[in-house]
């Protein structure tokens, strides 16, 4: 039924499409009403040059100011820096971040793709759909709120995880008044929070293997776990890079968990990377140094992305 | 291997089915336990706040509430602005929704179906913008706040949340996916490129809208690092700044009380999780080439 105007219309839209690659034909848009697609992303681009492009310049620009908001700004060079590098609270807060962020993504990573490995094997139905809600579960729930009753939990004389140790004859464990304790409680709660993101992840790269690849497995004798070792671990590992990359941005900026368990302590020894550049800023009015720690903290998370897609390129395999 | 159609995991089961019976049991035994290490905490936190204040620490602990008592739901009322923080918390967490479903809608369209100069790098630096954590961008936007004399109010929070790269990036994709015909029908019909976007393609795009709306919510319903900064006055906290605040007032006073408050702060992200979990979970894991 199509007439012949029709069907050039068409032919050129879909020449215009195939040149431009992604797009569709909006022909319309490009030859009456240049200024038609501006309307369209005014308020994105707009809204976002203001509250994150500006932002990040500006950042960048204030740590080598130094500036408390009351007097004028005023041009000190690295000295941000030199200051921030060698203090002793920052130093340990990094060091801090990056012990978290090994240890939890470990458990995070290792958790996520156990539990996924069971689920996706034959289960009943209903049964697999029960764990994958449940292990999804945390992820709604504000980091805020598990972290008040996570305390409550870890109390050392009232709390249950106290009480379920002693019932096994453990003494109480001293969970947030030592280092140690403290460290392995914001570990421990921040996985069980965030697990089923990685996990969610698993499912799907898990759900994406062909079982014909298990089957030539099983045929060469390979069984069990060894089946996971070398089919499951090798065809994932495209899934593999992007959680762990997702895992390590999101871990290294952690700070509700320790804000709320620990406030930092004691000492330093929960104190993180975001605490402290949060403290310098929002308690000290020292917006430069804030600024500086965040300018590392932002390196360091470009140079990890940048890091593993270069590693990936040696160690994942793709079909 | 090219030829044959891929079967998925979940079809896996055919062939080991007489072989493994024995590890199917050991496998659900494995995934209960982790399932009661998940919803434990939960299923306590529930049912201590439906226990009298003065038993709230008394062990054993009670993990499913027999004899509810909700003496500790009319304390928080008492002991917190609750219907404040929640009219705070739905009206930052809903305007930053309908803004960010508004603005990644137009844009997204722009991305996926207007055609202009310079369309592929802009929506390069849009998605570089991902990259940058927000707790890097805070003290600018602090300042930026503070200047045109917003700080310690609820725009504070919701201003700067509304432009979304993730949200952008989704809409585009869903766009993209949406049958280019559509365009030449309505433009052979007359319809003027905006009329094109607001009744032909905006309402098939309402399951990724939704998708970008869902995630916002659940995301803003619990933020806790922005309101902290961003507002002074308690009339001002929205939900998860309260209720930490009022455990600290409390101390470890009467925790059944700061639980019913946990308790109530999760009625909106558990209807989320019941009525939207799907699309919650393509959110997430959306772009992430799965």
């Amino acid at each position: 039924m199509s007439t012949a105007s029709e069907t050039r219309v068409r032919n050129k839209a879909l020449r215009g499409n195939s040149t431009s690659g992604a797009g569709k034909p909006g022909r319309s848009g490009r030859e009456r009403q240049p200024w038609l697609p501006w309307v369209f992303l005014a308020p994105t681009i707009v809204g976002m040059g203001i509250f994150t492009l500006l932002p990040i310049i500006a950042s960048v620009a204030l740590a080598f100011f130094r500036w408390d908001i009351i007097s004028a700004p005023s041009f000190v060079g690295f000295d941000n820096f030199a200051e921030v590098v060698q203090d002793p609270t920052v130093r340990m807060s990094f060091l801090n971040t990056i012990l978290f962020v090994v240890v939890a993504v470990a458990l995070q990573l290792g958790l996520a793709l156990g539990l996924a490995i069971m689920v996706q094997e034959k289960l009943p139905a209903w049964l697999r759909v029960f764990f994958r809600s449940a292990f999804f579960f945390p992820l709604i729930l504000s980091a805020a709120s598990v972290s008040i009753f996570m305390r409550y939990l870890f109390n050392e004389q009232f709390g249950v995880v106290n009480w379920l140790l002693s019932l096994v004859g453990i003494p109480a464990v001293p969970w947030l008044t030592t280092p140690g304790g403290s460290a392995a409680v914001v570990i421990l709660v921040y996985v069980w929070q965030n697990f089923g993101f990685s996990f969610l992840l698993f499912i799907g790269g898990l759900a994406s293997i062909p079982v014909e690849t298990y089957e030539a497995a099983s045929l060469d004798g390979a069984t069990g776990w060894r089946k996971h070792v070398h089919v499951t671990l090798p065809l994932l590992s495209p899934t593999t890079l992007v959680a762990s990359v997702m895992a390590i941005i999101n871990a290294l900026q952690v700070f509700d968990q320790p804000f709320v368990l620990t406030r930092g302590g004691p000492g330093d020894s929960t104190r993180t990377a975001v605490m402290v550049i949060f403290e310098s800023a929002f308690q000290r009015l020292e917006f430069g140094q804030a600024s500086a720690i965040g300018v590392i903290l932002t390196l360091i998370i470009m140079a990890i992305t940048a890091a593993q897609f270069r590693l990936s390129k040696r160690f994942v395999f793709y079909q | 291997m090219t030829t044959t159609i891929k079967r998925t995991a979940a079809e896996r089961v055919v062939v080991h089915r007489r072989k493994f019976d024995w590890s199917v049991a050991g496998r659900i035994v494995l995934l209960s336990l982790a399932a009661v290490l998940v919803l434990g905490p939960v299923l306590w936190t529930l049912s201590t706040s439906l226990r009298p204040p003065a038993e709230s620490f008394q062990l054993p602990p009670s993990f499913l509430p027999l004899n509810p008592d909700f003496v500790s739901y009319g304390q928080v009322f008492k002991q917190l602005n609750i219907v404040g923080l929640v009219l705070n918390s739905a009206l930052v967490t809903g305007l930053i929704a309908v803004g960010q479903m508004i603005t990644a809608a137009l844009a997204g369209y722009a991305f996926a179906n207007l055609r202009f100069r310079g369309r592929n790098a802009l929506f390069s630096i849009v998605l570089a913008t991902m990259m940058v954590p927000a707790q890097v961008t805070i003290v600018p936007v602090f300042m930026l706040i503070r200047g045109v004399g917003l700080s310690d109010t609820l725009m504070a929070l919701i201003l700067p949340a509304i432009p979304t790269a993730f949200g952008t990036f989704l809409m585009r994709q869903y766009f993209l996916g949406l049958p280019a015909d559509l365009a030449e029908a309505a433009a052979i019909d007359g319809a003027s490129p905006w009329r094109t976007f607001r009744s032909v393609y905006a309402p098939l795009a309402m399951p990724g809208l939704s998708i970008v709306g869902i995630l916002a919510f659940n995301f803003h319903w619990n933020e806790f690092f922005r309101p902290l900064i961003m507002t002074i006055s308690e009339e001002n906290f929205t939900l998860p700044l309260g209720l930490v605040s009022l455990q600290g007032n409390l101390g470890t006073g009467s925790i059944s009380v700061v639980l019913a408050g946990v308790v109530l702060s999760m009625i909106p992200a558990l209807v989320v999780f019941m009525f939207g979990q799907r699309a919650l979970r393509d959110g997430l894991t959306a772009g992430t080439g799965k």
